[in-house]
């Protein structure tokens, strides 16, 4: 381990010092714009070792760091990552690189507290995939809710006060019914520690209801339907930085909350109630689907398609138990688990890379009408290309990194149902449909009017963005081996846990 | 039957080191009265110099103070425990506080009078008499001290005539309850035959703790501690006072008066009536509720700063009692580090109004807070870590203490409390970030510069940058108040 063990600590603590750095810089904004990019990219930087030297084949946790913190409730400084949450992290730090090189020159007030929030919002980012004590875990995931509440808030569209109230109430209901489940347990066990959550006994009645509660607080954050609502108004009146770190992660943390606390500390309770999630996660694939259709404003758009996909995700986690309950063997819940994060990955790296699109578009004409454009290939070819390729990828077309999540799912559910795997693969239907129309509306056609006619193509900073978000979405699609090692041990263990009991007879 | 107070001039005066404190404090009271006489208005500064460092070195003596277990004194009158100690010594703390912001703000408004200073002395040693009572004698004395020394302060400013108003309004109401209070006292008094706090505990625990008399007389106690902490059904005083008094005066009873009443539930509640605990506790949890539910939906509806925080006062008693009413040792240190917290952050932010208060200009209103970030990022940045903090978001200390008393309840089995506490905190949510919508989302109307003195200014930093450095290293705070009450 490098860095004397202190890697993790140091990915959390960096960009949160850093960005009251940046806060206290006040109106030096070139400085303050500059301070932002070094500390991002440093924190891109340190993740590198943290894959580097990470161990596949072992569900353990590494690069673990423990010390005490509050002694009178037991709980301590606790982290650790293993291969769920290590591309989690891998995915934040890049993201938020190129997020504060996107926003470079298109915030206009209060240019140091923009960047400020989005480094502090990184470690807490961080923090919630590295945590592995619960009131640690809380508090990054509280926390995370200031940073975005003001992005939102200051530098968003013009309904942007009722969007980001209505994230934080929405949000802040989940989270404090997850927070009196979680003390019910600390309460059993003496111990904030989430291993010993895993491992407590519970009957069913107990599993239940903690699992509704856990339930509360994830889906909001999926988001799942029908508790959705908050995310096309917060996409919509979210600066592009925030729609892009809303898509790209702060959606991936109510899956990684199903993986972490619902799945293992309730894995009775979500056996019993897997219909539900899945039957849920259908509505958001099929239904949401063709609210998609129906956007007229792309980032709505964007954001029902982030929704359907999500739906895909908690398919893909709950689909398992189906399929164990007619085979004994664990492969079908891992290849649906699989399905899943590289499904949040992917989602992350695609949804992210739309965003961006659509403020480069935004930046330029002030609109996000799809029919305020038509014909923008004509003006902005290299754009276009990139537009097209996250389109098809967020279409699953194979080679991308959308197809292999949807695919593992579609399969895993094929296994449990194949009117699931119908449905499932609506989305691949729908979505190309909505995509490729959104393309269809903006890239092709005549020029639509003369904002259109007088739009400059992409400028080098974006080039580079949009270009390091396309090699990274290739890559994951053609290559997706490396990937999957990482995160093999630890679903399979996941598996493992799902299918013992927790009710001690 | 004992009579009141029983014991010799030898025991008396071995009683008097444990209450030196009291006495410098009560001394230094009337030398700040003296003082004042001498000195010039230009001067009338130092009165609130002297009175400030009278409360430190008070504080610094009971601070100093050995104290292992409980220590009874004075025939049973007085009373020291760590509970006490940690109290007095924040009550102190909190009431010195108070006088930096007050100063700037009397000053700024031209009315800045030694008498406040001595009232809030007095107050503050009232409040200490109170937190040191071992008999329900010094519980009523030490009560009635700070409570007559709060009204006089609330009709401080002359020329305000809602002032007037609010002080006539507390003073009727807050004599009726006193005057309750003292009623259900007599009752217990006259069912367990004693006036000392352990003594009654004794008599409670053998066999009277189903006598209906009794429980008679608790339902009074609880009205008379109901309307100290301003619990509903009994709070109807709160917003008015909050609003109507002068802010520095508001400030004062927004904060050193709360750890009195807790001290006064405290003494009343587990430590004299232990054995009665399920039946306190169940009127306990329908104030509870009930504050939580008024004191958080009504303070939506406010536009006025300082009502919004008077009542939403009212819903963070809910969360206090809730310590309370669990009953357990877990339940009252959680209780205590609520309302420590609570004084720390409500503090802050009726510091915050008094910093924007200038001549002429209360900054009372919602309203005159909006772009503050834009005239001034460093106070924005305070005021919000304040409000999440009230609103009960990590890394702040109203988490905690929000994450303890709920524990307490889910510990004797309230599942049901807890649920309607964290739903009722979501309510709460919403008022607090209406304040940081208005300072960071809107453009000021107003672009006069902050004022306030380098000292308000840097305790003020200190106050709400200390609500951020408890919340993310809660652990002394909490060891204290688990070691106060174990």
């Amino acid at each position: 381990m490098t860095f004397d063990g202190r890697l993790l600590s140091l990915l959390i603590w960096l960009p949160i010092i850093g960005g009251f750095a940046v806060l206290l810089l006040g109106e030096r904004v070139t400085v303050a714009k500059w301070l932002s990019l070094i500390v991002s990219g440093s924190s891109l930087a340190l993740s590198v070792p943290l894959w580097a030297a990470f161990k596949t084949g072992t569900a353990a946790m590494q690069f673990v760091e423990r010390s005490p913190w509050i002694s009178t409730i037991h709980s301590e400084y606790y982290i650790g990552v293993d291969g769920i949450s290590m591309p989690l992290i891998l995915l934040t730090t890049f993201t938020t690189v190129l997020i504060v090189i996107a926003s470079w020159t298109n915030v206009e007030k209060r240019v140091a507290q923009y960047f400020a929030a989005f480094l502090i919002l990184e470690g807490l980012m961080i923090g919630v995939f590295a945590a592995l004590d619960a009131a640690l875990f809380y508090v990054f995931w509280e926390a995370m809710l200031i940073p975005m509440f003001i992005i939102i808030g200051v530098w968003g569209g013009p309904r942007r006060v009722y969007a980001t109230i209505k994230f934080f109430l929405y949000t802040f209901v989940g989270s404090l019914l997850m927070l009196v489940a979680l003390i019910y347990m600390y309460l059993k066990s003496n111990s904030y520690e989430l291993a010993v959550f895993q491992h407590l006994p519970l009957n069913l009645t107990e599993q239940t209801f903690i699992f509704l509660a856990f339930l509360a607080a994830f889906a909001v954050k999926v988001p799942m339907w029908p508790v959705h609502t908050w995310l096309p108004d917060a996409h919509v009146e979210a600066p592009t930085g925030g729609s892009v770190v809303l898509a790209a992660i702060m959606l991936k943390m109510g899956g990684y909350g199903f993986l972490r606390f619902s799945l293992p500390i309730a894995p009775d309770a979500s056996r019993e109630l897997d219909w539900l999630i899945i039957a849920l996660s259908l509505i958001a694939v099929v239904y949401i689907g063709f609210v998609a259709l129906a956007q007229r404003d792309m980032k709505k758009l964007i954001a029902y398609s982030s929704i359907a996909h999500m739906g895909f995700v908690t398919l893909g986690m709950f689909v398992g138990f189906q399929i164990a309950a007619h085979t004994a063997r664990t492969t079908g819940i891992e290849m649906g688990l699989d399905g899943a994060v590289v499904q949040m990955l992917s989602h992350g790296l695609v949804s992210g890379a739309l965003f961006l699109c659509v403020g480069v578009l935004y930046d330029r004409v002030h609109s996000r009408d799809i029919s305020a454009y038509g014909g923008v290939i004509n003006t902005m070819p290299k754009f276009a290309a990139f537009m097209v390729l996250f389109a098809l990828a967020n279409s699953g077309l194979p080679g991308t990194s959308g197809f292999i999540g949807e695919f593992l799912v579609i399969l895993a559910s094929f296994k449990a149902n194949v009117w699931y795997a119908f449905l499932a693969a609506t989305i691949l239907v729908l979505g190309a449909a909505y995509t490729l129309w959104l393309v269809k509306r903006v890239i092709y056609g005549e020029i639509g009017n003369d904002k259109v006619a007088a739009l400059k193509d992409l400028n080098g900073r974006e080039f580079l963005v949009l270009g390091v978000l396309a090699v990274a979405v290739l890559l994951v699609g053609l290559w997706p081996a490396p990937l999957l090692d990482v995160m093999r041990a630890s679903t399979a263990q996941l598996a493992q846990q799902l299918l013992v009991s927790k009710i001690v007879p | 039957m004992n009579s009141l107070v029983q014991f010799s001039a030898g025991q008396f005066n071995e009683g008097l080191v444990f209450a030196c404190p009291e006495i410098f404090l009560g001394s230094a009271a009337c030398a700040v009265l003296l003082l004042d006489l001498l000195l010039k208005d230009a001067q009338r500064r130092w009165t609130g110099v002297v009175a400030i460092v009278s409360l430190l070195i008070t504080g610094g003596m009971v601070a100093m103070q050995p104290v292992t277990g409980k220590i009874v004194a004075l025939g049973g009158l007085f009373e020291l425990d760590r509970m006490a100690q940690v109290l007095k010594v924040v009550t102190l703390l909190t009431v010195a506080v108070v006088f930096v912001y007050s100063t700037d703000y009397l000053q700024r408004r031209a009315i800045l009078k030694g008498e406040y200073y001595v009232l809030g002395l007095f107050a503050a040693l009232g409040a200490m008499v109170l937190i040191s009572a071992g008999s329900l004698i010094t519980v009523y004395l030490g009560l009635e001290l700070m409570s007559l020394c709060l009204y006089a302060m609330v009709a401080f400013d002359r020329e305000s005539s809602i002032a007037a108003e609010s002080a006539i309004k507390y003073f009727v109401l807050g004599s009726m309850a006193s005057g309750t209070l003292l009623y259900g006292m007599s009752i217990v008094y006259g069912v367990t035959g004693n006036l000392e706090l352990s003594a009654i505990a004794v008599a409670v625990n053998n066999g009277l703790g189903d006598n209906i008399g009794l429980i008679f007389g608790i339902a009074f106690l609880i009205v008379g501690v109901g309307f100290k902490f301003g619990a509903v059904p009994f709070h109807m005083w709160i917003p008015d006072v909050y609003q109507g008094s002068p802010t520095c005066v508001t400030l004062f009873i927004g904060t050193a008066s709360k750890l009195a009443a807790f001290a006064l539930a405290m003494r009343l509640l587990p430590e004299a009536l232990a054995g009665s605990q399920p039946d306190w506790s169940q009127m306990l949890v329908v104030l509870s509720v009930l504050s939580m539910a008024i004191g958080n939906i009504v303070a939506i509806a406010q536009s006025n700063l300082k009502r919004m925080l008077a009542y939403s006062t009212i819903s963070h008693v809910g969360y206090v009692l809730l310590g309370i009413l669990a009953g357990t040792a877990q339940g009252y240190q959680a209780a205590m580090f609520y309302m420590i917290s609570y004084v720390i952050v409500a503090g802050g932010s009726f510091g915050m109004i008094l910093l924007l208060a200038r001549q002429g200009f209360e900054a009372d209103r919602l309203e005159d807070f909006r772009g503050l970030n834009a005239r001034s990022p460093w106070f924005a940045g305070m005021m919000a870590i304040l409000m999440f903090s009230l609103a009960g978001l990590p890394p702040f200390i109203g988490f905690w203490a929000k994450l303890g008393v709920i524990q307490a309840v889910l510990g004797v089995g309230y599942t049901w409390l807890a649920v309607v506490a964290v739903l009722f905190s979501v309510v709460g949510a919403f008022y607090y970030l209406r304040i940081v919508k208005l300072m960071y989302f809107d453009e000021p109307t107003d672009a006069a510069a902050i004022g306030g003195s380098l000292l308000m200014r840097t305790v003020l930093s200190a106050n709400a940058l200390l609500v951020f450095g408890l919340g993310v290293i809660p652990g002394t705070l909490l060891q204290l108040c688990q070691r106060a009450l174990q």
